[in-house]
């Protein structure tokens, strides 16, 4: 084929395409507009036509359990990890285990904190290290938070192992790799909860349970990741690798692995992040510290403690963070000739001498040693006042929100959805799919919801996408100016970029408590955490795509005469269209994940029902709402990243 | 294997990418062309390749990129596996032997240097020359003396420590050539070396670089797509496009005696008098009456220019480098490569 027909059967193509999805979209309109007429096999999906997914599950896996004899296997390894848990217990806060030497003085953690900040990066994360840590015990919150750290400091090298070991299996073999694909693309859509209902299963609660459950949810980025740095190793470099003679276990060992650290090493950075993230949640399966307290306080409604617990949460989040990343970016520097043992080796030798500094202080000094509940600051006293003061002083503003969102916008367009007939959302869902990739996304989104639609779980499955729906949608009204505006600005950029990173790295959980701040425990402020958490992606790569666009493309438009709008409006926003998809997508998945976990203050959504499952530990039911979720989230990335490719190809990106 | 004997030598290499290039090379009849192949899919990154090097030779491979000359240059280490014919070095067909025995080959007689330098970054300049030794399992002791030997060499003295990120462009290939020489090897492969550099550092480089095989008389196969360097460096140099070696020949044969219009664009617009050697030129003295002081056959014709405008004499003996005479040059001829004209 020439390149001029080519181009003409693509035009033509996509005349038919956008046409075959106006004809469904106009079906689905006339289906929605018929609700009353329609038999009501179309208007909810038959019970005949409803498969027993759950039953089916909960046979394979009292199979596997039971007469595969799985479950010895996976206590074994649990008791394994309740042993290497109970090490790092009892070093971290002393409980009463082998070895028994524990807990380790505060004061020679928080040093140690401060050492490996400044070796990394220098004294401003050195700073933030060891101070996580001095606040941490200052305000009496030692032993939860070293209950936290210490299912990271098992789960997380595991997690990196799996991780490590699966990539390079994957990368080895490319049938192992398509295996792995839809598996890990489902698995980083699934809520959390759907991970910890099997493990419950399979294992129990507490906190070897969280650790295990931490493992599991924690170890897909790894896996990508370190697939990523193995394939990025530049051709050259293994070529003298072979052409050094390597063989095939040196060349992995000497050449590759090493020259794919800083990809490795953002794998890392993931997964203790995704560990955080998992462990505070965990609390919901019986895992004691930060994560339990947080929960236990949020439910009494005692704001002041909570936002202790929360502030600590955050500096753990964002230490962790800062300090793999500088790990992953640092590079090796050379000394000079001549340099003595002692200046090669400052760091070790300074984090030695603090420690056994503090560590023979804290004999004499019992509060170098440990704080007690009782010696411990608290700032709950003025935060609580403070909160009060401004929760009176904005309730007027609250209250008349609460109404304005609950009667006008949340109820109807709930209602709305609950309203439509199944078959004419999945003539909508088809007829964007066909406009945006042809039939195949078509049947992409069909067999994604069809699969929702035939769970049985339809209408609560609509209430979560209607969650989705009005959050992502608040979060685009107020984050798309923002980031416009945050935009204009390189300073300004970079301080919105920085702003946005750091909130990322809040586990989820966190954005509950301002919103159970001002609205109390309802449906706005499920919404309310919903849109905070979609907000974030979309403002971050919203400014990222702006600022990416080419300096010349936009000294052309200057010198065309465009006003700074009209450059706005013609050139940098098509150009970034396809990185604030990327925003969006992200958004959809964030607000999945969030919907599921504020079901805990209240919903009537999958969130809720999956909260049930994982009380009664029902595998199947479990298992089927958080595919019902996953389902939604990869139809949302299926279609949004197919329109993003094809429009990058129409820029001519990439 | 007697001293004749070639070091390397193919015979019909064949390279194909594709779907099944070895039957889809099975079914070639004849010779089919460049754009034939792609039409059936494939695309040939070698075609009908056979020449041999002798020891001690430099051979410069050259060509436009894409003409397949990475991809031959692999094929002789093996780091590709051909599609068709053989490759022997020192008489051992690579193609036929097991992993290990290709790991000993080139742990004790290959060397190679690639374009981006294909440095660890993760190794210190000591490191990194010392990993072909770390790889055969020599001891720390004598890795590090051998690896300071051939730093030195280089003349990268005093950076042992340095990280290859903490080096210029130059600095890192010069670690690149120390580290494909520390195992001393026979045969010496150059990918591109000096094409990532810039103008001024690849003189210099070149420079180093002869000074370096003059001292070391390595078997050399020298990749690069820069007529001049191949000139200024080649013993033979090959000509390839397309996959096919359009011509191996000395660089004067190739100035002289293009073989193809292919060839002939290129020496087009090089000055022929700076690449052709009296030697060359040189005729049987059949009854030539010759006087007066000899040249040498080393010369270029273009450092002979004064001599040959204003020396009236019409044959002018050649000399080898012993002094003894080999030949005559007309002056007529030398002229004509001088002013580029034809009588």
């Amino acid at each position: 084929m020439t390149d001029q027909t080519m181009i003409l059967s693509s035009k033509s193509q996509s005349w038919t395409r956008a046409k075959t999805g106006w004809t469904l979209f106009v079906a689905a309109c006339v289906l929605a507009l018929g609700n009353s007429l329609l038999p009501a096999g179309l208007v909810r999906p038959p019970e005949w036509l409803i498969l027993p997914f759950a039953d089916w599950i909960n046979a394979i896996f009292v199979f596997v359990r039971d007469d595969l004899g799985l479950l010895y296997l996976t206590r074994a390894f649990a008791d394994a990890v309740e042993w290497l848990l109970d090490v790092t217990a009892n070093l971290l806060y002393g409980k009463n285990r082998w070895p028994r030497v524990g807990p380790i003085p505060w004061t020679v953690i928080a040093s140690i904190g401060f050492v490996i900040g400044y070796a990394l990066q220098g004294w401003r994360l050195s700073l933030l290290t060891g101070g996580t840590f001095v606040w941490i015990a200052v305000m009496g919150q030692w032993k939860w938070a070293m209950e936290t750290l210490s299912v990271i400091v098992v789960a997380a090298p595991f997690s990196i192992l799996f991780g490590l070991v699966m990539g390079i299996l994957a990368w080895r073999s490319k049938a192992f790799e398509r295996i792995l694909n839809p598996i890990l693309n489902i698995a980083q859509s699934l809520p959390h909860f759907a991970y910890m209902i099997p493990v419950v299963v399979f294992i129990g609660v507490g906190p070897k349970a969280g650790a295990i459950v931490t493992i599991i949810f924690s170890v897909p980025p790894m896996i990508r990741m370190s697939l990523l740095g193995l394939r990025k190793v530049p051709h050259e470099v293994i070529e003298s690798g072979h052409m050094c003679g390597s063989t095939r276990w040196q060349l992995l060992r000497h050449v590759r692995i090493p020259t794919a650290r800083t990809e490795i090493l953002v794998g890392v950075n993931q997964v203790i992040m995704q560990c955080l993230a998992m462990v505070v949640l965990a609390s919901f399966i019986g895992m004691p510290g930060l994560g339990q307290k947080l929960l236990q306080l949020l439910q009494a409604l005692k704001i002041g403690r909570s936002v202790e617990i929360g502030i600590t949460i955050v500096l753990l989040a964002v230490m962790l963070d800062r300090c793999t990343k500088a790990w992953a970016t640092k590079q090796p520097e050379h000394f000079e000739k001549g340099t003595s043992f002692a200046v090669r080796n400052k760091f070790l030798l300074l984090g030695l001498g603090l420690s056994l500094a503090c560590l023979v202080l804290a004999q004499f000094i019992p509060l170098m040693d440990q704080i007690g509940r009782r010696d411990a600051f608290t700032i709950s006293k003025p935060i609580d006042a403070v909160a009060d003061w401004f929760i009176v002083l904005i309730d007027p503003v609250t209250q008349w929100l609460r109404w304005f969102l609950i009667t006008w916008v949340l109820i109807p367009i709930r209602d709305a959805f609950l309203w439509m007939p199944y078959a004419a959302v999945l003539a909508l869902l088809a007829a964007a799919g066909w406009a945006i990739g042809g039939l195949r996304s078509a049947l992409v989104c069909l067999a994604f919801f069809g699969l929702i639609a035939i769970s049985g779980w339809w209408d609560r499955a609509m209430i979560t996408v209607y969650t989705v729906v009005v959050a992502v949608s608040i979060a685009a009204v107020i984050g798309f100016p923002l980031a416009i505006w945050g935009s204009f600005n390189e300073k300004r950029a970079a301080i919105a970029l920085l702003v946005c990173d750091t909130l990322q790295t809040f586990p989820s959980f966190i954005y509950l408590i301002p919103v159970v701040m001002l609205f109390g425990v309802n449906d706005v402020a499920v919404v309310g955490a919903v849109v905070l958490f979609a907000a974030v992606p979309l403002v971050r790569y919203t400014i990222e795509g702006l600022r990416q666009v080419p300096e010349t493309l936009i000294e052309a438009a200057d010198m065309s005469g465009a006003t700074r709008m009209q450059t706005l409006w013609k050139v940098r926003l098509p150009m970034a269209l396809p990185t604030i998809m990327v925003g969006v997508n992200q958004s959809v998945m964030f607000s999945l994940f969030m919907v599921i976990i504020a079901a805990f203050i209240g919903t009537q959504d999958l969130g809720q029902e999956m909260q049930r499952a994982l009380s009664s530990t029902d595998v199947g039911k479990g298992l089927v709402l958080g595919l019902a979720v996953a389902f939604m989230g990869l139809m949302v990335d299926h279609l949004v990243t197919t329109w993003a490719r094809s429009k990058k190809d129409a820029l001519g990106l990439e | 294997m007697t001293a004749a004997s070639p070091v390397i030598s193919c015979k019909n290499v064949w390279k194909l990418f594709g779907a099944h290039p070895e039957e889809y090379l099975k079914s070639l009849t004849g010779n089919p062309g460049f754009d034939e192949i792609r039409q059936a899919g494939y695309i040939a990154a070698v075609r009908d390749v056979s020449l041999d090097i002798a020891k001690g030779e430099m051979l410069v491979i050259m060509g436009l990129s894409g003409s397949g000359k990475s991809t031959f240059v692999r094929c002789l280490s093996r780091l590709i596996d051909i599609t068709g014919g053989e490759v022997r070095v020192e008489g051992q067909n690579i193609g036929e032997m097991s992993e290990k025995e290709l790991i000993d080959l080139r742990r004790n007689k290959m060397g190679m240097v690639f374009q981006s330098f294909g440095l660890l970054p993760h190794r210190t300049v000591l490191d990194n020359v010392a990993f072909p030794l770390e790889m055969r399992g020599q001891d720390r002791h004598a890795r590090r003396a051998r690896a300071l030997e051939v730093i030195e060499l280089v003349g990268l003295s005093g950076r042992e420590d340095y990280f290859p990120r903490e080096l210029s462009g130059g600095q890192q290939q010069r670690v690149g050539i120390a580290r494909s020489l520390a195992i001393e090897p026979d045969i010496w492969f150059l990918d591109e070396p000096f094409s990532a550099l810039d103008p001024l550092i690849r003189r210099e480089m070149q420079d180093e670089f002869l000074r370096l095989q003059e001292m070391l008389g390595k078997t050399i196969v020298f990749i690069t797509h820069d007529f001049d360097e191949a000139l200024r460096l080649a013993d033979r140099i090959a000509i390839m496009k397309d996959g096919v070696v359009e011509q191996c020949a000395t660089p004067d044969q190739i100035v002289l005696n293009p073989a193809t219009e292919y060839v002939a664009k290129f020496t087009e617009e090089i000055e022929k008098s700076r690449v052709v050697h009296a030697g060359v030129l040189a005729r049987d003295v059949n009854g030539h009456s010759m006087t007066g002081a000899p040249v040498g056959e080393k010369q270029t014709i273009s450092e002979l220019a004064r001599l040959l405008v204003n020396d009236s004499r019409d044959f002018f003996p050649v000399a080898d480098g012993s002094g003894s005479l080999i030949g005559a040059l007309n002056r007529q001829e030398a002229l004509d490569v001088l002013l580029g004209g034809t009588s």
